[in-house]
């Protein structure tokens, strides 16, 4: 019996420090737990299997920091998932070995996202990242000699203290290293977090100076051949890779609308009509899977309107937009003519496809105002 | 009741001088009210009232002292309330004047007495709270026989707090105040002198019968209105409705009129008998106008109608309360109301928030202005955004203004009074220490912060109190605000000429921070006409995003957006500019901060 969830998520929480600005579900220290923690997320697939159609598209081990896993834990885990044509794993780069790259690569990995963060030093201090820019380029190194063709650098703006020469010099030292794929992202400084009530107030007096950063990133980028096909995503374009498509495709899936199963701690699933999330407990999690139960879960329904508002925000973040039929359903028309007028969105006639909703580069750079205007 | 054991007084006062105190302990020494019955300011019946120490309504209440018909006539004690004061008065013989003894004379104590002298009544000076340490009853007695004209040992001194003197304040009134003169047997007139509404039985009229005898079903007419109908119930407060038989010449109490519109029977008119009417009505009747005018606003648009509700309601128990309909492009709907004062209109906006629960924008209050237009054509403008671009000419309404203050701070009065286009009229020196400035003001500058600004160059030392004076002509402009190129309506002024391009740039410069950014470039200016006389520009933003947005934070962002979309739902449209409440907020109380 098989199903016809084609994209998985795992949640490898564990990590030797937990950073300032993050604000995923996290477990420092705990080494003798990784295999235990592998046990139940096997038994926790066991559990969903039926679930997953027999050839799953993509795999995503995502974190924490899924590379200070315990590598005999984390290889027995490879070693037990279904089939993907992406498996990707997410890296610090201070666990990159030549040991660790040869394990990812040999273990079924396709692709590594390397969370580099910035390769300035005093930046990375302000994060409070263990790795400084040397050892960013040399898990970078250790991958492509692994023979990774596949590999994304995971990097920030709006660091608190990063100037516009800080950022220029980030992105020349990235491109320098041409990975395949680049997220980019505005830190999110949350209010009532320690990294904020540290940082909070230089933010605020860098705001302004910081206006220009995400067009300069888009730019330079652009410049450099990559697609920028998702809000804070980018790719090398066809053109410059061998015709090879290397669009983030388990992500896509998040962004396309598509159902993902997601095991461990904190992971979400959304399945249909409904949505879940596991427990962030550990200990519940391994109690649950310990005794062959499930874990404790919450739900959240679905419903058409809410999965409409949905495909809505995630389809505007891509550079292909939607297509019209699927925007309509939570979309405000009077509000579309209105940005339509202002050159942020746009409907395009496909020649060969249905009419899609897209927006423009301004409109995207705007697309947080520019989605809740949109959503009826 | 023989007229010659009648007394009909008022109590007036500055306000906090002691006059609901005082009322208080009349009745009880009289037993109008048990000791059990008794609490605070009995005759404040409003929870407002008692929180602002202010008499809203008039009441009467009936009291009798050593064989004697006492009638207490409460009248508000403020300025916007002129005309109700000196209606009340006009139900009186005499009025007990109230200093506080620490504060002596102030300009309200001025004002009070000078209409109770109008009204040609007899005072009786009292100088109160003679039981606090910093009480100087030597210098207050002088100053009000000063102010008076009579001799400083007429001055009854007494504490209404612990009752001291009070005795000598009510044989006071037996023995020097007049007692009613009137014709019983002449066809009965009777001058309303206030009036509430109340939910079974309609408006309650208080009257003072001059002359002849009113019964409950007799056929009555007011005489300046027209207005008839058949009285369902005559009687007198005591300090509840007590019905009585008949309320005869001199005599104070109520009528219940059975009408359903507190707008049918005006406060100064005159009943008389339809059977039988009076050749001519008493003296005094005027249509009160309003002169403050300001645009209420739901805050939220969807309570419109709750606001309309709860003006009706108000406007039953408050005929010089006037509304209009007004549509703003900015605020949505609402109304442009007309008040007698800015007192009026902060307690108007109270009760509405309060009794009502209501959340409102209220614009810059602005006054009537007789306009006369280009055709020769005669308006009278309540809303600065309609005021003509082009006319022959303005007028707006002056005061005269009296300020008490002591010695010292003259010279910041006078100062304050020069910025406002007062115009100097003369100076009294009540006390050694203290100086009556008398002034004449254009109303428009008092109702921008005038009296805060009062208070605070005084260190609240200075009292105020205005008068209507009359219309002049100004050189008045109207300013408007455009955001977006488009006129924002609620935000338009008229104001001197001279004082156009502050205004103008302290309202561009304080939008400009108070308006977020948009998705495009966003122009401000204040305009006359179309002269642009400041300008600022609102860039647009340049990113707003979700940075990240995988599996596990779809819900959240979801969330994110929906209250990002509520909080739009909030604001205003003014053209395709979203501009927050408060923006307005901001701009509207511009004066608080701004001199």
């Amino acid at each position: 019996m098989s199903g016809a969830v084609r994209h998985l998520y795992i949640h490898l929480p564990f990590c030797a420090h937990r950073c300032g600005y993050c604000d995923f579900v996290t477990v420092v220290g705990r080494p003798g737990l990784h295999e235990q923690y592998v046990d139940a997320l096997l038994a926790e697939l066991e559990l969903e299997r039926a679930m997953l159609a027999p050839q799953l598209e993509t795999v995503f081990l995502g974190g924490g920091t899924p590379t200070f896993t315990a590598p005999d834990a984390l290889r027995r885990l490879l070693g037990a998932l279904p089939p993907a044509a992406e498996l990707t794993v997410e890296a610090n780069p201070e666990t990159v070995t030549p040991e660790l790259a040869l394990l990812l690569h040999e273990s079924g990995a396709t692709r590594v996202s390397l969370g580099a963060q910035s390769f300035q030093p005093h930046l990375l201090q302000v994060l409070g990242r263990q790795a400084g820019p040397d050892d960013v380029r040399r898990a970078f190194y250790h991958l492509r000699d692994a023979n990774f063709d596949n590999i994304s650098l995971d990097l920030l703006h709006g660091i608190p203290g990063q100037s516009a020469s800080d950022l220029e010099r980030d992105i020349d030292e990235a491109l320098a290293l041409a990975p395949e794929h680049l997220s980019y992202y505005e830190l999110e400084a949350k209010p009532g977090t320690r990294f904020t009530h540290a940082h909070g107030a230089e933010l605020a007096r860098q705001a302004e100076a910081m206006e220009g950063y995400f067009e300069l990133v888009i730019e330079r980028l652009a410049a450099a051949g990559y697609r920028w096909y998702e809000t804070a995503n980018f790719c090398l374009a066809p053109a410059h890779a061998g015709g090879r498509d290397l669009r983030a495709w388990h992500n896509l899936a998040y962004w396309l609308g598509r159902d993902y199963l997601g095991l461990g701690i904190g992971a979400v699933s959304t399945l249909g009509d409904r949505r879940r999330r596991n427990t962030p407990r550990l200990s519940r999690y391994l109690a649950a899977l310990g005794t062959g139960e499930l874990p404790e879960r919450e739900i959240e329904a679905l419903g058409a309107d809410v999965r409409a508002q949905e495909r809505l925000m995630l389809g505007l973040r891509l550079d292909e937009g939607l297509p019209f039929a699927d925007a309509e359903a939570a979309l405000d028309r009077a509000a579309l003519g209105r940005l339509e007028r202002l050159g942020l969105a746009t409907r395009r006639a496909g020649p060969d496809g249905p009419e899609t909703l897209v927006l423009t580069a301004r409109g995207r750079r705007l697309g947080g105002a520019v989605t809740a205007e949109l959503l009826a | 009741m023989d007229l010659k054991r009648i007394r009909n007084f008022s109590i007036i006062a500055h306000i906090d001088h002691g006059k609901s105190t005082l009322a208080d302990r009349i009745l009880e020494l009289t037993k109008t009210v048990t000791g059990r019955e008794m609490r605070e300011q009995v005759l404040d019946s409003m929870e407002l009232e008692r929180e602002r120490g202010i008499t809203i309504k008039a009441q009467a209440v009936r009291v009798e002292w050593k064989g004697h018909e006492l009638n207490l006539i409460d009248t508000p004690g403020h300025v916007d309330f002129t005309y109700e004061v000196s209606r009340a008065l006009q139900a009186c013989e005499g009025a007990v004047l109230v200093v506080d003894a620490a504060q002596g004379v102030q300009a309200q104590t001025v004002a009070n007495a000078y209409l109770a002298i109008e009204n040609n009544l007899e005072l009786l000076p009292v100088a109160n709270k003679i039981d606090l340490p910093q009480s100087n009853p030597d210098a207050a007695s002088r100053e009000l026989a000063e102010l008076i004209g009579g001799d400083p040992e007429d001055v009854v001194r007494v504490s209404a707090k612990t009752g001291q003197g009070v005795e000598a304040v009510l044989d006071a009134i037996v023995e020097r105040i007049p007692p009613p003169a009137g014709d019983p047997a002449a066809p009965p007139r009777a001058l309303v002198f206030d009036s509430a509404y109340d939910q079974y039985r309609g408006v309650v009229a208080f009257v003072r019968v001059v002359d002849g005898t009113f019964r409950a079903r007799d056929e009555v007419r007011a005489m300046a209105q027209g207005t008839r109908f058949e009285t369902e119930e005559v009687g007198f407060f005591s300090p509840t409705m007590r019905p009585a038989d008949s309320l005869g010449a001199g005599e104070v109490g109520y009528v219940i009129t059975g009408l359903k519109d507190v707008a049918k029977l005006r406060v100064g008119d005159t009943l008389t008998a339809q059977a039988r009417p009076a050749a001519e009505p008493l003296p005094g009747y005027k249509d009160v106008k309003p002169m403050v005018f300001a645009g209420l606003f739901p805050t939220d648009s969807d309570e419109y109608p709750q606001l309309r509700d709860a003006l009706e309601r108000l406007k039953l128990n408050d005929a010089s309360l006037s509304y209009d309909p007004e549509t703003s492009q900015a605020l949505g709907f609402g109304f442009r109301c007309g008040f007698l004062g800015l007192l009026h209109m902060e307690i108007v906006r109270e009760r509405l928030e309060r009794e009502f629960d209501l959340d409102l924008l209220v614009t810059a209050p602005s006054v009537a202005y007789q306009v006369e237009t280009l055709t020769g054509e005669r308006l009278e403008v309540h809303n600065p955004a309609e005021m003509p671009a082009e006319r022959e000419r303005v007028e707006e309404p002056y005061v005269r203004a009296s300020i008490v203050v002591p010695k010292d701070g003259v010279g910041q009065v006078m100062e304050l009074c020069n910025e406002r286009r007062g115009r100097f009229d003369h100076m009294e020196y009540p006390s050694p220490e203290r100086v009556l400035l008398v002034y004449e003001l254009p109303l428009g500058e008092i109702v921008f912060d005038f009296y805060d600004q009062l208070k605070s160059r005084t260190r609240g030392y200075a009292s105020f109190d205005y008068d209507f004076a009359g219309f002049r002509e100004g050189e008045l402009v109207r300013l408007d605000v455009l955001v977006g190129g488009e006129p924002v309506d609620a935000l338009s002024l008229v104001l001197h000429r001279d004082e156009a391009y502050g205004r103008g740039r302290a309202l561009v410069d304080r939008l400009r921070e108070e308006i977020p950014r948009q998705m495009f470039d966003v122009p401000v200016q204040a305009a006359i006409g179309s002269r642009v006389i400041a300008r600022e520009t609102i860039k647009a933003k340049r990113k707003d995003v979700l940075a990240k947005c995988y599996g596990g934070d779809i819900t959240r962002k979801r969330k994110l957006l929906e209250r990002q979309k509520a909080g739009k739902r909030r604001m205003k449209q003014v053209g395709a500019v979203e501009v927050p409440q408060e923006a307005f907020l901001a701009v509207l109380n511009l004066g608080d901060d701004k001199r």
